[in-house]
């Protein structure tokens, strides 16, 4: 996978809204399928458009997140999402301004976590998860 | 004559620009766009006539009042109703309809009464049901429709029993078009006894109105669907029903004489109207409702049945388009369903492509699970929608098509 940095970059070589959209198509057939036994209710997010599932794991104090979703842009940005919160702690997740950092890669406002659409709910969900493991 | 080209003149924001894409604003069912006259309207009485009403003796003050109540007046003449003191102004149809949920139902339903809904509900006639039935103990009964969307008679009619003290029904589906046969229903249902509360929010801007035809006893809609302001909605009750209800919120404006103990409250519709209304939006509601008699609703009706058949047409030509509501008789609202693309990804395309149209569970989250999905598509036209605004949606669906 990526970095967010790399990302950012391929991002940034693509002028039209067609290839930045088929780009993230792209990255979201690349994410790796969530096992069905976590396509229930109890890792869903809510507040989304689409289904969406989010599933972390907490390895040596470094936590990882699996996700999905059945639209397949929603995928793309689960797969930015991932590249975000990739080996961070739960002190780092806190601090990630993942805002400023959607802004980099000029996918417009409905692509990207704002306060005032529904992808801030997989970043709240990840900011909790977070949480659940400091304490 | 219908001149569509004439009318999108009154219609500013249709002519925006989305990059080098003109707005194709399919998404009049979640709330329609404003004529010029309503927004002058607007302006007009904030720079020129504005005080409270029903207060003042000074010239604005009346004259706010004459204006607020002539709206009432314009409410009363396009539902059709006996008097304009069976108008009741609200924020909206869902105020609506939980007034009469809190103040008629909480009053007059008793245990073991049976509440009768249709499997088509948007929440805001489904959810306030569900409250009273926790509340009183009543029951909510539901009834089904044909996988078409379309009004089956015998599944109302084996659901309707002496049991049942109200059905609440839409009069037109937001989610799948279906016009329900709300006369012969509500025929029924006060052979039994029944009273009947018709959520008229969709029908309104796309049929004509008729309370007394109808012999409704509620009847709810929202201006800013109508081509009104947001922030104002309409309670049609009858009198009989209306005289006997108790207060819903209380406040000034709507009582007879307080003392530090006790209050008497004043008739009907001030009964109902608490605090300071939304006077203004009242008026530019008067204003909208003036706008679509002015075009006559039989050509209003007239033009969108034209356009739902150039849908249909149109659309039958694209490769995995499913219409999700096809029932014989359905408005200009389409949900629908494209193979293999999620609606929020098409929405994500069309929406680039300058076409909005409305995804998820359009407020009736049971319907839709019902009819088999999780999240639907849903394009709807107003009366300004032309032949043009289907092509530019025909188009940016393929497109999409080719994307995904």
């Amino acid at each position: 996978m990526e970095t967010i940095e790399t990302l950012i970059e391929n991002f940034s070589m693509l002028d039209s809204w067609e290839d930045k959209y088929q780009y993230l198509i792209e990255l979201g057939e690349k994410l790796p399928p969530l096992a069905p036994e976590y396509k229930t209710e109890a890792w869903k997010v809510s507040g989304c458009q689409s289904q969406v599932w989010l599933v972390p794991e907490n390895i040596d104090g470094k936590i990882y997140f699996k996700g999905d979703s059945d639209a397949i842009m929603v995928k793309g940005i689960i797969y930015l999402l991932l590249a975000v919160y990739r080996n961070k702690s739960a002190q780092e997740i806190k601090e990630i301004e993942v805002e400023k950092i959607f802004a980099k890669l000029g996918l417009g406002e409905h692509l990207s976590p704002s306060r005032r659409n529904g992808m801030m709910s997989m970043v709240d969900k990840i900011r909790l998860y977070a949480a659940s493991f400091e304490s | 004559m219908y001149d569509v080209e004439k009318i999108r003149a009154d219609f500013p924001i249709l002519a925006r620009q989305f990059g080098t894409h003109q707005n194709v604003y399919l998404d009049s069912a979640a709330s329609a766009q404003k004529p010029l006259c309503v927004v002058e309207t607007l302006t007009r009485v904030y720079l020129q006539s504005y005080a409270n009403v029903h207060r003042g003796m000074y010239p604005l003050a009346e004259e706010m009042t004459a204006e607020y109540e002539k709206a009432r007046r314009i409410v009363q003449g396009f539902i059709n109703a006996k008097s304009a003191n069976e108008v009741v102004f609200t924020r909206n149809a869902t105020e609506s309809i939980n007034l009469v949920a809190s103040s008629w139902a909480e009053t007059f339903l008793s245990p073991d009464d049976e509440i009768l809904v249709s499997e088509a509900e948007h929440h805001a006639n489904l959810v306030p049901w569900q409250r009273v039935c926790e509340k009183k103990g009543c029951r909510l009964k539901v009834f089904k429709i044909g996988d078409d969307g379309s009004f089956l008679p015998e599944e109302y009619e084996k659901l309707l029993t002496e049991k049942t003290k109200l059905v609440a029904i839409t009069a037109m589906s937001n989610v799948l078009g279906t016009i329900f046969p709300i006369k012969q229903m509500t025929q029924k249902a006060h052979a039994i006894g029944a009273k009947v509360l018709v959520d008229a929010c969709q029908f309104a801007v796309h049929r004509q109105i008729d309370v007394l035809d109808l012999d409704a006893d509620f009847l709810a809609f929202s201006g800013h669907k109508t081509y009104g302001p947001a922030g104002i909605g309409v309670l049609y009750a009858k009198s009989e029903i209306l005289n006997k209800m108790p207060p819903y919120q209380c406040g000034g404006d709507m009582v007879d004489k307080v003392t530090y103990q006790h209050t008497t409250f004043a008739e009907p519709p001030a009964r109902f109207e608490a605090g300071t209304p939304s006077m203004v939006d009242a008026i530019g509601l008067g204003a909208a409702l003036e706008y679509m008699q002015n075009l006559g609703l039989k050509d209003i009706t007239a033009h969108e049945e034209s356009l739902v058949r150039y849908m249909f047409e149109k659309t039958s030509e694209i490769k995995g388009f499913k219409h999700i509501g096809t029932a014989p008789d359905k408005g200009g609202v389409f949900s629908f369903a494209v193979e293999n693309i999620h609606p929020q990804d098409l929405a994500y395309v069309l929406g680039k492509e300058g076409v909005a149209i409305r995804i998820g569970h359009h407020c009736a989250e049971p319907l839709v699970e019902r009819m088999g999905y999780t999240s639907l598509a849903r394009a709807s036209f107003g009366l300004y929608t032309n032949h043009s605004d289907i092509d530019a949606f025909v188009k940016a669906v393929e497109k999409a098509q080719r994307f995904f």
